[in-house]
């Protein structure tokens, strides 16, 4: 046994059954080990990608996905995708090989201070100076990113350390970890003022963010919403936390969120905030939201309360747990009725019109609409960034909270394919959606290799208006229409370009097209690749300005 | 902007440091002054922090120090129920005239001087903010060379302790 067998071992007994990565001379000893190992791997052709696909995996696979970079470059190309795991609380394990000790800080060849240099985007990270610590390490991290609020753990092994000869002799490999505390209920106080703020309210609404699918709590909170009948509005991470059709949902909150969830959060007057950070993104007033005194803010994370905004009623702890508390408070309350009628008018009042006229191009949204309705929405989605994102977030119908893979709150570019390709490695039941524009697709492109080389399908949308599309639009409303470094005509042909990776395609730019386009990609369980022509003045949508974007 | 103290024990490992500086500066916050050394239980370190910002702030910059898994506990300090030490060191310009002079003013401190030369001498005084403002403000005169002061540290007055929960 050496140091990478011990890894190894650790990891198996950890759960792991497959690892997203990239070689190289620092993580060789590691990728030796993993060979000899129960465990498959995934070679990416970015590192980046990798750390996506470990994302996606994990997320569908409720577990912490495991990605591995050999030092310097390997590891920097980590970085995004772990910072994006961070920003959306996922759970993760990378592990990077480094030089050995005696070269550190030596400025050595593919030599990065890499635990440093992801210090402000990783709940926590390691650099194994002693291969005794392996197991336990390793222990701890898995621990670490899947407990609490989640979140990326980065594992830093230098190269000697991974060589090392070692033999395990009955050792204390129990983590030991002091100052990690685990919430669970929360104070009993708190849960009663809710209560009594609740009963006091007329028009309450319960905010559902990602930390619910984090708790996997959604179904907790789908009872607790059928006896109590508070109306529901989400964060873009926590969508499906109620499927996005049922009655008592209302829509996305947000500066791209629906004109009903928005106009709700400002009618009501108490606010449930339920596992969310209420980020700038979600409520741009925080300051309005604060001063009414009508936030409740439930979250397992104490440094989320009061950091963006102070709370009336703050609420620490797990939400699983918090919402039984609430509900056995509440005894037989339901929400006031006439607020519930109110909402429901309001949602009726403020249904986008989607227009499905043929004019050479296709609308999204309703391309959207078909897709849920074709594929019963029995599929996992995820989204690149941009007005794909939005589109997606505001017009399929999701069902559950998981089934969803966005980069919420870094708005990650690149983040789509990658992770669909580990959603779709993690499981064969459902078919895998990747919803894509043509910008963000071409951060992605070379791992339509990975996805060929070990069968891994991917259904990808490709919603193709040779725009960066959001720039191009915030350049519209912003800027004077001064459109500049939006226009990405310089091709390929993106046919072509699948057809060279062995991908069949299909191309569809008529709305009265769109249902055959669909069946057509959804056939089979084989990568297919569809582009959807959409015009370059298609605004995204939202709350904040409805207006047509003119020509330029 | 007030100044708040936090006393915060973590576990004594490489590394540590840089998590807790590094958290300041990432989310904003400013470090007034800090001091670092093992306790007791030299598996365990305690850091001492004077912030400057409101009520906020401070719970905020507390919660997200108790995020950190080396950090194994976390008090804010209230003024009244602590004592806070700090140490200054000091060359002042000296000259056989005035020499007598400024040892009687270090007296009055209850300074050490702990070094002397034909041309300097070096007093070294110990004692809260205000007291090493006073001492420094009167030997200003005299040409100060050079000061070397540590952060502030402090501890709970009577029989208050932070403890580690077994």
């Amino acid at each position: 046994m050496n140091g990478a067998d011990l890894a190894v071992k650790a990891l198996e007994a950890n759960g792991v059954k497959v690892v997203f990565g990239y070689p190289g001379a620092a993580n060789a000893p590691f990728i030796d080990s993993v060979s000899h190992s129960s465990i498959e791997y995934v070679l990416s052709r970015n590192e980046q990608g990798a750390a996506h696909m470990a994302s996606g995996y994990g997320r569908v696979n409720r577990v912490a996905g495991v990605c591995t970079a050999t030092s310097g470059p390997g590891a920097t190309n980590l970085i995004t995708a772990i910072a994006t795991a961070y920003m959306d609380s996922i759970p993760m394990v990378a592990i990077t090989g480094q030089v050995k000790r005696e070269l550190i800080g030596k400025d050595a060849f593919q030599e990065v201070d890499i635990t440093g240099a992801t210090l402000p985007f990783t709940k926590h990270s390691y650099l194994v100076n002693d291969v005794k610590d392996i197991t336990r390490v390793v222990n701890e991290a898995f621990h670490i990113a899947t407990t609490g609020r989640p979140g990326p753990v980065l594992i830093d092994f230098p190269m000697d350390v991974l060589k090392a000869p070692y033999e395990e002799d009955g050792e204390e490999n129990e983590i030991n970890l002091r100052g990690y505390k685990l919430l669970g209920k929360a104070n009993e106080t708190q849960i009663k003022k809710v209560a009594q703020a609740l009963k006091k309210a007329k028009k309450p609404v319960i905010l559902a963010g990602g930390g619910i699918a984090l708790a996997n709590a959604q179904e907790i909170i789908r009872d607790f919403v059928k006896d109590t009948e508070i109306p529901v509005i989400a964060t873009m991470m926590g969508l499906g936390v109620l499927p996005t059709d049922d009655k008592k949902f209302y829509g996305m909150i947000g500066s791209h969120g629906t004109k009903c969830a928005n106009m709700m959060l400002n009618r009501s007057d108490l606010v449930i905030a339920m596992g969310t950070r209420l980020g700038d993104r979600s409520v741009a007033n925080a300051e309005g939201l604060e001063k009414s005194k009508k936030l409740v803010h439930i979250d397992i994370d104490p440094a989320e309360i009061g950091k963006n905004m102070q709370p009336y009623i703050p609420v620490v702890g797990d939400i699983k747990d918090v919402a039984v508390q609430l509900k056995s408070a509440l005894g037989d309350y339901k929400a006031n009725a006439e607020w519930c009628d109110e909402v429901d008018k309001l949602r009726k009042d403020t249904a986008p019109e989607i227009s499905k006229e043929d004019n050479g191009f296709v609308n999204p949204r309703y391309f959207l609409e078909r897709l849920s309705e074709l594929t019963k929405s029995e599929a996992y989605i995820t989204t690149e960034v941009g007005q794909n994102q939005l589109w997606t977030a505001n017009h399929y119908t999701i069902k559950e909270p998981n089934r969803f893979l966005t980069s919420g709150g870094f708005g990650t570019m690149g983040y789509g394919l990658p992770a669909a390709i580990g959603a779709s490695r993690a499981q064969s039941e459902l078919p895998v959606i990747a919803v894509m524009g043509d910008g963000s697709f071409q951060m992605d492109l070379p791992e339509l290799g990975t996805m060929q080389q070990y069968d891994i399908p991917v259904k990808m949308v490709l919603f193709k208006n040779d725009r960066l599309g959001m720039v191009h639009e915030h350049q519209y409303l912003f800027y004077g229409s001064n459109y500049q470094m939006v226009d990405i005509t310089g091709g390929p042909d993106f046919a072509k370009l699948v057809d060279a990776y062995g991908i069949r395609s299909g191309r569809v730019s008529e709305n009265s097209k769109v249902d055959d386009a669909i069946k057509e990609m959804m056939d089979g369980r084989e990568s297919y690749l569809l582009i959807v022509d959409v015009s370059p003045y298609e605004p995204t949508g939202n709350a904040l300005n409805e207006s047509r974007m003119k020509e330029a | 902007m007030e100044k708040y103290t936090l006393s915060v024990l973590v576990e004594n490992s490489a590394g540590v440091l840089s998590r807790v500086v590094g958290l300041f500066t990432r989310r904003g916050f400013n470090i007034h002054s800090l001091s670092v050394g093992p306790t007791a239980d030299d598996r365990v370190s305690r850091i001492t922090i004077e912030v400057k910002g409101d009520v906020y702030m401070v719970e905020q910059v507390s919660k997200q120090l108790s995020k950190l898994m080396e950090v194994i506990k976390i008090k804010t300090l209230k003024e009244s129920e602590m004592v806070k030490r700090g140490l200054v060191l000091v060359k002042i310009k000296t000259n056989p005239k005035n020499r007598g002079e400024i040892i009687e003013v270090a007296n009055v401190f209850r300074a050490n001087i702990i070094d002397l030369s034909p041309t300097t001498i070096t007093a070294e005084v110990t004692g809260s903010d205000q007291k090493i403002e006073a001492f420094l403000n009167m030997v200003e005169g005299y040409g100060i060379e050079e000061t070397a002061r540590t952060g502030m540290t402090a501890l709970e007055r009577g029989a208050n302790t932070l403890k580690i929960d077994k």
